[in-house]
């Protein structure tokens, strides 16, 4: 396939700024493997990607992996995945479980992050890391985004450079999981972010 | 009377009104927090002795799991 050929029913002034934005997601699971599927499809230059997790049974109803692919490290199915889609996209993933001290280290380069956790207390973490960290940067998180329905509650807020995307007050409850529409819709309002962020000036 | 901003929306000022005192006033129960004061993260270790002026622009942002 040819990068003209990928890229022609695209505007050809945002080509060159998505193909040189470097995007940070944190998390590979329902999120972050919806985010990084809409990401490559935008033609983004470059995605780091950080996750610890191996995938099981249970993330097939939401997360873009494979039966096939069950016991494989996240961030390597995701690889794979994201190769099938494009060439146009480098990837750098990290099987790693992410804390205060690496999240630095491994995502020093990028020009938006995107929090893309299952638990409360890692979302926490990596925004007040990022706040602290890179305060001039963008951080997309989500929050309030299990169930189903209730489309019109979802929204983004913009506080500074921290954007939230949900619900903000949908919480987990036994019998209530994350499903594949409502993540991925929300794994896509902060892809759209991306995307508007990127492309503000054009 | 003197208020504070919390979200957007007006709340009374009071005497050493503290990030604690903020989160009670709006019964805000919820373990996971981001909690900026205008513009400025202050961490859950800091919330008692964080104390706020009149005017304060005071934004509350609750994490929830799922992803």
């Amino acid at each position: 396939m040819k990068k003209s050929d990928f890229f022609s029913a695209h505007d050809s002034r945002i080509i060159p700024i998505l193909q040189n934005a470097v995007i940070g997601i944190a998390g590979a699971g329902g999120l972050g493997s919806n985010i990084a599927v809409s990401l490559t499809r935008s033609g983004i230059g470059k995605l780091v990607v950080a996750d610890f997790d191996k995938i099981e049974p249970s993330n097939l109803n939401r997360q873009q992996f494979f039966e096939d692919q069950i016991g494989m490290p996240k961030v390597i199915a995701l690889l794979e995945n994201l190769n099938k889609v494009s060439p146009f996209t480098k990837y750098q993933v990290h099987e790693i479980k992410l804390n205060p001290e690496n999240i630095p280290l491994i995502y020093k380069n990028v020009d938006i992050m995107v929090e893309a956790f299952d638990k409360a207390e890692m979302k926490t973490m990596l925004i007040e890391t990022w706040l602290a960290k890179f305060p001039n940067k963008p951080i997309i998180a989500a929050s309030g985004i299990t169930g189903w329905g209730k489309n019109e509650l979802l929204h983004t807020r913009k506080i500074d450079n921290l954007y939230i995307c949900g619900d903000e007050e949908t919480d987990l409850q036994a019998g209530i999981s994350p499903m594949a529409p409502r993540v991925a819709i929300v794994a896509n309002m902060q892809a759209n972010l991306v995307l508007e962020i990127l492309l503000k000036n054009l | 009377m003197k208020t504070i901003l919390v979200n957007g929306n007006s709340l009374k000022w009071e005497e050493n009104m503290n990030i604690d005192l903020i989160l009670k006033r709006k019964n805000y129960t919820f373990k996971m927090l981001v909690v900026k004061v205008d513009g400025k993260l202050i961490k859950k270790t800091e919330y008692a002795k964080t104390f706020v002026q009149p005017g304060a622009d005071v934004k509350v942002i609750h994490l929830i799991s799922g992803g």
